[in-house]
């Protein structure tokens, strides 16, 4: 029995702590209530063939958002609970979190916040809008969508597991050896951050392979890439960055794999390995990630300041040179992140000026919304807010970012809740607000249904006011010298400050909490919300030239595409909405469950693998390269939908949308 | 016109997505002379030692650097017709990334090494 379940015991059960006890049993009940109102509202079978198997890039794109979102409560709570611990360990007591369980909540929060809020929240963005913006019937290997999505779920289920079953890593997000390395983190904590992240980075970079085949080869006629929507283009650009650095990442993971399970000395102190290597290798990685996670939300913007301007994007040619600048700075900039591990004056000079580069092109990008809004009917709704919001907010974190970029300053701020308060600035202010101003923008394009104003506006002002008191005293705390990552601390008069940082989460929390009021309460007025037009904010891009949700062909007849903001052009020529004579029938891919059974065999071996449970290990991985192979030979794979289906569907959406 | 979509090869329509360029049996012919001749030239001059050291290595690295452009152009059939634009663009931003973190890699951890570890051994 011992051997068949390698390292697991119920030991690895945490039974003698409170806190995770707790959590454990919420995420339970969570579940049950879940699939209690499931069985209540009679939805399985729906489930399971509509969604689960669906290869509708819109499905898909859904999913991931909702996986974003849960992930996002998960690493909040991390979140709130290192704010309180913090605010409560400051004037000499112990606090309520002991110092290896604070390790994991601090690990875990990067690890969710990054690997499995921000990349699915994006990647749901990039699948549901990009093939509607570029005239596409779906991405061009659908299954291969699916399974990208259900890997990235996978990686977070084993993150999830290991709240209950063992431990997380204690080592911070990016498990920098030799902590991390099995003669310092002996535990499995390492091992379910290698694996979860493994698995994820398998779908993420298929994700990538199919987004980028998907914009040079299915764009409709006429669509030339400098007439692509700006969003597309940076979609474009992030997946290339996404190809292009993941690999390093895995290469990276491998190696310390090796380390762990082999007993080999990549990044060992001893035998020749060399830690340094590593710090290197998963920041060629990390710097272009940070850009993947900001370029999408730097489309959301453009596509929602050009909308509710009534305006042509001011400077579309520059912000598709400035897209393309940044991401080919982005892997010049990777030292950054280590100046002060001693390569000395020359080469920290050179990442430092690089460095300082990219604020060009993201300054150009600043003052292309800023005058796409000059002199523009400017509508003041949910996604403009938060575009406002992050584009004031964004220039704060961009400017502190110079600062640091500056390598005598940063051997200073190195490691202090200045860095910390610097990267939230940046990512909360540009990547979650871009996620918001992107879920409200395009929710009644996936759902046929606007997003409550009211409530969108006040989760807006909350995160907004929020975020300032969470972050500018750890800007302060930072130039006073406090550390990041502190368990306690015994300092009164940073005391005050991280009371004032918790209060801070306080209000990003009523912020959440208004957010699922917002959809909570949309779905329940959705009669009243229900947009039939397919084109609630008078869109530019074509898809708006659809109706809400999107028949799952997306077009009738792929639209030809003679201009930018195509979709614009029609509405001015009076060719929207003209109602075909005649359809053809439509080729479609049908739906299928192999990505989500790969992907529980992929969960099972990252288990097998962390457990050292080898015959599971080994099973899954048969089983898993098996099935993938005998879907290679599945023939019945597609269907037609016929033209009276299509007919019907077209004739009801016209029918609205002349109203 | 029905437009396929999906795991099948988009249409016409949707951009330069006409087949492969098949090469002619001359052009692999070409290819596979000129790489021959380029694998025998080191070879002879590594055997017979004609020249020094000094030489012979950057000569290698030189015909090594050829014999990688005749495989693009006559195996992998990259060329700079509009039909190849996206393998070429492709492969030149995957050489760029490569020769930066590369290269990268290697000058920041030489400094790492002489800064950081004076006096014991040399980085492998």
């Amino acid at each position: 029995m011992g051997d068949m379940l390698g390292k697991l015991t119920l030991d690895a059960v945490p039974m003698h702590q409170p806190i995770i006890m707790g959590a454990v049993a919420f995420m339970i009940l969570c579940g049950l209530g879940v699939a209690a109102l499931i069985t209540h509202l009679g939805f399985w079978r729906t489930l399971w063939s509509d969604w689960i198997t669906s290869v509708d890039h819109k499905k898909i794109g859904i999913m991931y958002i909702m996986l974003a979102m849960v992930m996002l409560l998960r690493g909040f709570s991390d979140a709130i609970m290192m704010r309180m611990q913090q605010a409560l360990a400051s004037t000499g007591g112990p606090g309520y979190l002991p110092p290896e369980h604070f390790d994991q909540v601090f690990t875990a929060h990067g690890v969710i916040m990054i690997f499995f809020m921000a990349m699915p929240f994006i990647v749901g963005l990039m699948n549901i809008v990009m093939p509607l913006q570029i005239g596409a019937r779906d991405v061009a290997f659908p299954y291969l969508n699916n399974l990208s999505f259900w890997l990235t779920a996978a990686g977070a289920l084993l993150v999830n597991i290991s709240l209950g079953i063992g431990e997380f890593a204690k080592t911070g997000w990016l498990a920098y050896p030799p902590l991390s390395e099995i003669a310092y983190s002996p535990g499995v904590g390492v091992d379910y951050y290698i694996w979860a992240l493994q698995i994820a980075g398998v779908g993420t970079l298929l994700s990538g392979v199919n987004m980028i085949t998907t914009i040079l080869k299915m764009r409709a006629p006429g669509m030339t890439l400098m007439r692509m929507p700006i969003f597309s283009w940076t979609a474009l650009c992030a997946n290339m960055l996404i190809v292009a650095a993941f690999p390093i990442l895995t290469a990276t993971l491998a190696m310390l794999s090796l380390d762990r399970y082999l007993g080999m000395h990549f990044f060992t102190n001893d035998a020749g390995g060399n830690p340094m290597m590593y710090v290197n290798l998963i920041w060629a990685w990390g710097h272009p990630e940070v850009y993947i996670l900001i370029l999408p939300c730097f489309g959301v913007f453009s596509e929602v300041i050009s909308t509710f301007s009534s305006k042509q994007l001011f400077g579309y040619t520059s912000m598709v040179y400035a897209t393309v600048c940044i991401t080919v700075l982005s892997f010049l900039v990777w030292l950054h992140h280590f100046f002060t591990m001693g390569t000395g004056a020359d080469v920290n000079a050179f990442f430092g000026i690089t460095t300082m580069i990219i604020a060009i092109p993201t300054g150009a990008k600043i003052f292309n919304w800023l005058f796409t809004m000059y002199r523009g009917r400017v509508r003041f709704t949910t996604p403009v807010l938060w575009t406002i919001g992050f584009m004031i907010t964004f220039v704060i974190g961009g400017m502190t970012g110079v600062l640091m970029a500056v390598p005598p300053a940063d051997f200073v701020l190195h490691n202090s809740l200045f860095l910390i308060a610097h990267f939230h600035n940046v990512i909360i202010g540009g990547v979650v607000f871009g996620c918001m101003a992107g879920v409200n923008y395009w929710f009644p394009k996936a759902f046929g249904f606007t997003l409550d104003e009211r409530l969108g506006k006040i989760s807006f002002w909350c995160w907004l006011v929020g975020f300032y008191l969470a972050f500018m005293p750890l800007y302060a705390l930072g130039l006073m010298g406090m550390t990041r990552r502190l368990d306690h601390v015994n300092n009164p008069v940073w005391h005050v400050y991280l009371v004032v940082a918790m209060v801070g989460a306080v209000i990003i929390m009523c912020g959440i909490a208004a957010q699922i009021a917002q959809i909570t309460v949309s779905i329940w007025n959705r009669a009243a919300l229900r947009d039939l037009t397919g084109d609630p904010w008078n869109g530019r891009t074509l898809e708006w030239a659809v109706a809400s949700p999107p028949p799952a062909y997306n077009f009738a007849r792929t639209p030809i595409v003679t201009t930018r903001d195509a979709y614009w052009e029609m509405k001015r020529r009076g060719l929207a909405h003209n109602p075909l004579p005649a359809y053809r029938p439509i080729h479609m891919p049908r739906n299928t469950a192999t990505g989500v059974i790969v992907s529980a065999f992929a969960a099972a071996l990252g288990f097998g693998l962390i457990w050292h449970i080898w015959w599971l290990s080994i099973a899954s991985f048969v089983a898993a390269i098996g099935i993938a192979i005998t879907h290679s030979f599945n023939e019945d794979r597609d269907y037609y939908v016929t033209p009276d289906e299509i007919a019907e569907n077209e004739g009801k959406y016209h029918l609205a949308s002349q109203v | 016109m029905h437009e396929p979509r999906g795991p099948l090869i988009p249409s016409p329509a949707h951009g330069p997505s006409e087949a492969t360029p098949h090469a002619t049996v001359r052009s692999y012919v070409t290819g596979f002379v000129l790489s021959v001749v380029l694998t025998a030239i080191p070879f002879v001059l590594v055997m017979s030692g004609l020249a020094p050291a000094a030489t012979t290595v950057p000569i290698c690295v030189a015909l090594g650097v050829a014999q990688i452009v005749v495989h693009l152009v006559y195996f992998l059939h990259m060329n700079t017709s509009s039909s190849q634009t996206w393998n070429t663009a492709a492969f030149v931003f995957t050489f760029v990334i490569v020769a930066i973190l590369v290269g990268g890699s290697l000058w920041v951890m030489y400094h790492m090494d002489m800064n950081m570890m004076p006096g014991m051994m040399p980085m492998e």
